[in-house]
């Protein structure tokens, strides 16, 4: 399926997914436009708007929406690392004004190689712009991926991240929101999973540059065997920015004596009109609640199950794309479970992807 | 038959005694109840029934079905057939009641040795079942007991109960916190439970209840001991006496 681009842009030949054999990852019941990266190189695109150009700039991935474009279509963008290499991604993603896109990033590994990447993305939400971004990190036991993202946010935008940590040897993500005009309005959500000697950390900075901001931050996080987790979340208010709301909560459950949380609530405030919550609970599952569900007939396991799974569902709650939301919930569960691996197939595991071949 | 035998059992908690040799038996159809004041054991004795772990059990015995009720996990003395009803049920955000029942059902069947349900032959149970309790019809998706009045967190206990079919069912306070129209339905719905193949015990410190469910025998569980047993009359004295009349009993010498 072959689509002409704009004489812009370098002329980019689109593969044929289907042919290629290269990608077989969709959401059950939910169409996205797909982009492919290549250990962090575009390849290829199927059923991409062509409101949305994307382009190769030197050596950084460019994906442009301009002005009043409401995407039809999520944009499901998948980078597979291949071969054990280390790599760079580089991506600017600029989102016109008045224009609302919703982005499902996954980064894959293939095989059981070890690599490492290093990815840096920079976000530009135009005034009045929507931006919901979610970013799935299911790599294989031996590999890491550090991860930078910079989102600006000009008057009047809305952002919402959800992003799935669920298997890797090391996963660094790094979230800069820079709010810098009034009304800008940003929800992060993030569920980490890790277990043996996996490390999770997660660096929030959430700077109010300007008045009548709000912000809030739901991080979670559950942890199994000699996982180690770090969460700094950083919030700070400027002179002029009043009116501003700031909250900030990071739940983890340990589920061994050997998991290990570091969590660091930071605000920095500088105005006096505003309003800013910070929590951390690091607790293990409620007692009280695992001796109900027993007590009806219900084995440890999976009264543990339960409980576990409800902890994860509370980073959903806001979630308006519903057969995601199904998928990441089924996937969720599969890794609860210890069901779940990292391979070549995407991320989601649909049925689709069993008739992968390689 | 006997159901459930409690020969001198004592237990205490962080060290201290609460209950200080228990006796109690009951057999398959009958309803017994258990008043006695606040604080004297009631709530312990239920919660070691059901198996919680936080008490230590000192001296004495269970037995229920005959066998040492102590060899059994949580989950297995409710696949066997017991079934609390809290005095506080916890809510539990995020675990709807329908996967909740669901889950406790199969399990229950398959410590028995039979075929779980589907999804599909469970909606049609739970339809049945929340009748007995008047439950609203959004209930399946509702997380357990989240954002419940005391009222229907009381009717959610005898709903599961409806759901699970127990033997033995010990029902802690059931009462309390309910208002007379909640506890008509209540009790509508544990009587509508009474069979000759189970028994119920009914743990209160009113006697109002036990004008809804007519219990066979009542007990005084008073200082950690069982110190009187009776027919039905039993509670309405205590209502007329109150409890200072079983302290004053068990201070004379001859007792």
């Amino acid at each position: 399926m072959d689509k002409k681009r704009n004489a812009n842009t370098q002329s980019l030949k689109i593969m044929d997914i289907n042919k290629n054999n290269d990608f077989n990852c969709s959401i059950p019941n939910l169409h996205t436009a797909k982009i492919i990266l290549h250990n962090g190189v575009f390849v290829g695109g199927r059923a991409i708007s062509e409101n949305v150009i994307c382009k190769n700039e030197k050596d950084i991935f460019v994906i442009e929406i301009p002005e009043n474009k409401v995407l039809s279509l999520p944009l499901q963008m998948v980078n597979t690392l291949y071969d054990g290499k280390q790599t760079q991604t580089k991506m600017i993603i600029r989102v016109g004004s008045q224009s609302k896109v919703q982005f499902i990033h996954c980064d894959d590994s293939c095989d059981e190689q070890s690599s490492t990447s290093f990815n840096t993305i920079d976000i530009l939400l135009a005034a009045n712009s929507s931006f919901d971004y979610y970013k799935m990190e299911n790599i294989n036991n031996d590999s890491s991926i550090t991860t930078e993202v910079n989102f600006n946010l000009a008057q009047g935008s809305k952002l919402k991240t959800y992003g799935f940590s669920l298997n890797g040897k090391q996963v660094t993500n790094t979230l800069n929101v820079f709010l810098n005009e009034p009304y800008a309005e940003v929800r992060l959500n993030g569920l980490y999973l890790m277990d043996k000697q996996q490390e999770v950390s997660t660096y929030v900075n959430v700077r109010h540059n300007a008045a009548d901001c709000h912000s809030n931050q739901l991080f979670k996080g559950i942890l199994d065997d000699s996982a180690k987790a770090r969460f700094v979340g950083h919030v700070f208010v400027d002179y002029g920015a009043k009116n501003t709301e700031a909250m900030q909560t990071n739940k983890n459950i340990l589920l061994t004596d050997k998991a290990k949380i570091n969590t660091k609530p930071f605000l920095e405030i500088y105005n006096d009109d505003v309003k800013c919550s910070h929590g951390a609970t690091i607790g293990q599952l409620d007692e009280e609640a695992m001796f109900y569900l027993r007590s009806r007939g219900i084995s440890f396991r999976s009264a543990r199950m339960l409980l576990m799974y409800a902890f994860c569902q509370e980073i959903l709650l806001e979630n308006t794309i519903a057969p995601l939301g199904e998928s990441i919930s089924e996937i969720i569960k599969l890794r609860l479970q210890g069901e779940l691996s990292a391979c070549c197939d995407c991320v989601f595991q649909c049925a689709q992807a069993k008739n992968h071949q390689k | 038959m006997v159901l459930l035998e409690i020969k001198n059992l004592h237990a205490s908690i962080k060290g201290k005694q609460i209950l200080k040799g228990v006796n109690l038996k009951i057999n398959k159809g009958e309803v017994h109840a258990i008043m006695g004041p606040n604080g004297n054991g009631k709530s312990t004795l239920a919660s070691i029934i059901a198996g919680r772990d936080i008490f230590d059990v000192t001296n004495g015995e269970i037995l229920y079905k005959g066998k040492n009720i102590f060899d059994l996990s949580v989950e297995e003395r409710a696949a066997e057939g017991i079934f609390l009803g809290f005095q506080y049920p916890v809510e539990i955000p995020g675990v709807s009641i329908s996967a909740f029942m669901l889950t406790a059902l199969n399990e229950q069947r398959k410590y028995k040795g039979l075929d779980t349900i589907s999804s599909l032959e469970f909606r049609k149970i739970m339809e049945e079942k929340k009748k007995i309790v008047e439950m609203p019809s959004n209930l399946a998706n509702r997380s357990v007991n989240e954002g419940f009045s005391g009222g229907e967190k009381k009717k959610n206990e005898i709903f599961q109960m409806a759901m699970l079919n127990p033997v033995l069912s010990i029902l802690d306070e059931t009462d309390s916190g309910l208002d007379i129209d909640a506890l008509k339905i209540v009790a509508k719905g544990v009587n509508a439970l009474r069979s000759k193949e189970n028994a119920i015990v009914v743990i209160t410190h009113y006697q109002r209840l036990l004008d809804y469910i007519v219990p066979d025998i009542v007990h005084v569980l008073y200082d950690g001991q069982i110190v009187k047993s009776g027919t039905k009359e039993l509670a309405l004295e205590l209502e007329n006496k109150g409890y200072e009349w079983i302290r004053k009993e068990m201070q004379t010498p001859n007792h």
